[in-house]
């Protein structure tokens, strides 16, 4: 009997092992040690081939360089801004999906808007280039209508960097926002409108503080999302992009300059991270459960 | 505002609007990129100058090679699918252990490895790729010194690319699979062990066709992620592009609309995915 206890415990054990490795494994070898490698190569410099001294000179260039640290917050706010846009944009849509749509209508209105993300970005991307260079659609649609003389060019300016952050965040928002509103009472909203609300302290005073954890989360998730987009912004803003992770790419690939590309890396993180720990404070959150959410 | 009370007139006609502008805003891009795979020009540009499959079906002697015929872009899709079945695997593998590590298993530190768990789904993909890389480097220039061995795999490469995608795809199919395990009704499991049935018993023929549906839909999404990454593959990629690098290459240099046929073969294959995807869980919840 006490064996049977024994062997039941030993296999528990071996169990837990067997579960616990690869998990280990995968956090260890591909996430933990891989960004403490980074942060020791982002605080030494080169002194001869091969040989390195601990040094802070790397992050001292990203502040001594103007260039490096106007692309950083340029980076910081283009993203702040297309987080804003997209909640704006996303908002109505997902009122209307959650709220204003009838039986099937709401289902398949959210599947529609989930079609366009089955998609790769890189496919959307090229879909917005053909649409707004110079020789594209829109351009030629503009001198048709009379609009303008000549094509204009209107890819590589800011906004089109916008267009193209928007779109391809769109549904990151929709889909934590329509899990929020769902679950709003209509009532609350018949009660206020009933005592004399408007429109606007309706939302105000009821829709936002109940939407609010869904409002976190997407904006969490969009302006990580955001702030990280490489294909994005190099494409449709081209050698005006000046977007961080580009920075972060010639120091690394092109430049080979590694522990310059390790520093730069680590501001994005610091800011990337800082940014959600802000939103959960905003917010009240746990970070666990505004990652199930999404 | 919502149906049941009075809406002004303009609101709702402000909606429609919104909505169908809205619409269009999400599926312009698409449409412009399918419309231009039949464009009889060498660039996808307007005016239209007539139908035409060539960039499918072209070869060298028509001057315009298609799709079909384009060895480097075929082989670019061959890549990202291999790519993404090892991707595949190991995410719903190591993402299905993970959920009964979580769900079943009681051990010191568990709440802070959950908590680790999601990490790798805040960190930007171009940070996590050049953390890969830097640290693989690192363990390979290791072993060469020390050892004399060479561990090519750590060098950029497709073994680095899988890993590079595995390591935040797995995140996402451990949290799928977790949530329906969680939901899952353990007596179930102890009715079969009552009437005799050995533990691996149980697990295949109780536990795992429950978990099925999770594991098909992790397995789906793990499979379209790494098809469609770019961000993390990008830092790790060698001498072998998958699909997003190579266009990506070709978007710089302004390509011909093979692009755009490549593209429109990419929306028929996950609208096919997604459409298989619906009508399994139609059939399940029947």
């Amino acid at each position: 009997m006490l064996e049977a206890t024994a062997t039941a415990a030993w296999h528990r054990r071996l169990m837990l092992g067997l579960l616990l490795a690869p998990a280990l494994l995968w956090l260890f070898a591909l996430i933990v040690l891989p960004h403490l490698d980074l942060a020791l190569l982002s605080f030494r410099e080169p002194v001869a081939p091969r040989k390195y001294v601990p040094s802070l000179a790397q992050y001292r260039t990203f502040f001594a360089e103007p260039l490096y640290w106007h692309v950083f917050m340029r980076t910081a706010i283009l993203s702040a801004l297309a987080t804003a846009l997209t909640l704006l944009i996303a908002f109505p849509v997902a009122w209307t999906i959650a709220k204003l749509a009838r039986g099937r209508m709401g289902a398949l209105l959210f599947v529609v808007c989930l079609i366009p993300f089955w998609v790769s970005e890189t496919v959307r991307t090229l879909g917005w280039m053909i649409l707004l260079r110079e020789s594209g659609v829109l351009p030629a649609l503009l001198v048709r209508l009379g609009l303008t003389n000549g094509p204009v060019e209107l890819l590589y300016h800011d906004a089109t960097i916008l267009v193209g952050l928007v779109y391809t965040s769109l549904l990151f928002m929709v889909v934590p926002l329509v899990g929020s509103l769902e679950s709003l009472d209509n009532s609350l909203i018949e009660a206020a409108y009933d005592l004399g609300s408007g429109g606007f302290a309706i939302l105000r005073k009821i829709v936002i503080p109940h939407a609010a954890p869904g409002i976190t989360a997407g904006c969490i998730v969009v302006f990580m999302l955001t702030l990280g987009n490489y294909l994005t912004p190099t494409l449709l803003g081209g050698k005006n992009s000046l977007w961080f992770t580009e920075q972060i790419y010639t120091q690394f690939i092109t430049r080979f300059n590694w522990e310059q590309g390790a520093a730069f890396g680590f501001l994005l993180l610091a800011l990337s991270t800082a940014m959600v720990w802000f939103g959960l404070k905003l917010s009240g959150q746990r970070f666990s459960d505004v990652m199930r959410r999404t | 505002m919502i149906p049941s009370l009075p809406r002004p007139l303009w609101l709702r006609a402000s909606t429609a609007v919104f909505l169908v502008a809205f619409l269009v805003f999400l599926f312009l891009p698409l449409v412009i990129v399918a419309v231009f795979a039949f464009n009889d020009a060498n660039y996808p540009a307007p005016p239209w100058h007539g139908f035409t499959l060539d960039w499918f079906l072209g070869n060298d002697s028509a001057g315009r090679v298609g799709l079909f015929r384009d060895t480097q872009l075929l082989a670019s899709i061959w890549t990202s699918f291999v790519v993404a079945c090892w991707v595949t695997v190991l995410a719903v593998v190591v993402g299905t252990a993970n959920a009964f590590l979580m769900e079943r298993a009681d051990f010191p530190g568990k709440g802070a490895l959950s908590m680790l768990m999601l990490v790798p789904l805040v960190i930007p993909g171009v940070i996590l790729g050049i953390s890969i890389l830097a640290f693989a480097s690192r363990v390979a220039d290791f072993a060469s010194d020390v050892f004399g061995l060479e561990l090519d795999f750590l060098r950029p490469g497709l073994p680095l690319v899988v890993l590079g995608q595995f390591s935040y795809i797995v995140a996402i199919a451990t949290l799928t699979i977790s949530a329906r395990l969680k939901r899952f009704d353990r007596t179930l499991e102890d009715a079969a062990l009552n009437l005799g049935a050995t533990r691996p018993a149980v697990l295949r023929t109780i536990t795992l066709p429950y978990l099925r549906p999770a594991l098909v839909g992790s397995a789906a999404i793990a499979f379209l992620m790494s098809f469609e990454n770019f961000n993390t593959t990008l830092m790790l990629v060698g001498a072998d592009s998958p699909l997003t690098i190579m266009m990506y290459g070709r978007m710089r240099e302004g390509a011909t609309p093979v692009l755009n046929a490549v593209s429109l073969f990419l929306m028929v294959a996950s609208a096919l995915l997604a459409l298989t995807l619906m009508r399994r869980n139609d059939r399940k919840d029947a």
